[in-house]
């Protein structure tokens, strides 16, 4: 508690401040549960659905392993320089939170950039979604999560523009620290994605 | 900044946890990676490396990046986990359980 209330310096009514921002964040750990049972019923239709191919092509025949290893390393990465970025905010040092979540997102816009590249390509080719339940489901599933960081793409954006306008107080630092679980959440579920439907696919 | 609280436990967290969870997740995500493009092992071995891997990774993760333990929010972040993981055994074990028979049954595909 001694180190909180160094944390929180200035700010009047520390305990106060710091439990009500504690609410919140366990608020928000709560409701990535809830998107764990989302994406846990997306694996489970997916792996229902993977051997209905309809002729189309298997897993094996369109997975790219060493342009999923690339997509991987980002994400890891990004979700390691967010981490910084939650020290830095501890410090009290703004600009470096800035900086860190700045290099997070391009981390996280490089991945995404990289699986829309692969879904135009797969569509391109005519392996959309519409080709075969196995393609509906993949698309549906790897879909829901890149969405997901395309959204925690724009929340590091709104975040940025916060830090420049209201600073480090106690309505950004809960803020960030939500969106961090999220990022982090976001590389976790990437872990079974590239496990279970990459790894495994191509086997 | 070592000192668990029982509020925003989220919060702390050290460079060295931070270096530790992105050492031991490279390591994580190559092992597997290496074991499927070498093809050096029989498919079941394969399976139950990339299967190990994927389970360590998520727990490197979840206790260096997110801070889940027992102490915060006096356990129920981690109660709210395993309750989920309860739900998620339900759902994706049910699920391929009940197709499986259905398939085997009705000889569909």
């Amino acid at each position: 508690m001694a180190t909180d209330t160094l944390h929180h310096g200035a700010v009047a009514e520390p305990h106060e401040h710091h439990d009500a921002a504690g609410t919140k964040v366990f608020g928000f750990w709560v409701y990535l549960m809830s998107d764990l049972v989302i994406f846990g019923s997306l694996f489970a239709t997916y792996a229902v659905l993977m051997k209905g191919t309809a002729g189309g092509p298997t897993a094996a025949d369109i997975f790219e392993l060493p342009f999923v290893l690339v997509e991987t390393f980002l994400l890891l990465v990004s979700s390691f320089t967010f981490g910084m970025g939650v020290l830095a905010m501890n410090a009290n040092r703004i600009n470096q939170v800035k900086a860190w979540l700045a290099v997070t997102f391009l981390l996280g816009a490089a991945f995404v950039g990289m699986e829309v590249y692969e879904f135009q390509h797969l569509i391109h080719q005519g392996y959309g979604p519409d080709r075969s339940a196995f393609l509906s489901s993949f698309f549906t599933l790897v879909g829901t999560h890149g969405l997901h960081v395309t959204f925690g793409l724009i929340w590091i954006l709104v975040m940025l523009v916060q830090l420049s306008t209201k600073g480090l107080n106690d309505m950004t630092r809960p803020r960030i620290l939500c969106l961090s679980l999220f990022w982090h959440f976001l590389d976790i579920v990437w872990i079974c994605v590239f496990s279970f439907v990459y790894l495994m696919g191509v086997l | 900044m070592s000192h668990p609280s029982s509020g925003a436990a989220n919060a702390h967290g050290s460079v060295k946890s931070y270096v530790t969870g992105l050492v031991l997740s490279l390591i994580l995500t190559i092992i597997p990676f290496a074991v499927v493009m070498s093809g050096a092992l029989s498919v079941l071995t394969t399976v139950i490396v990339v299967a190990v891997t994927a389970v360590l990774q998520i727990l490197v993760q979840l206790v260096m990046f997110m801070h889940m333990n027992t102490k915060a929010d006096e356990g129920w972040n981690l109660m709210s986990f395993v309750f989920t993981l309860t739900i998620l055994v339900l759902v994706v074990g049910g699920s391929l359980w009940i197709m499986q028979h259905l398939h085997l049954n009705m000889m569909i595909g």
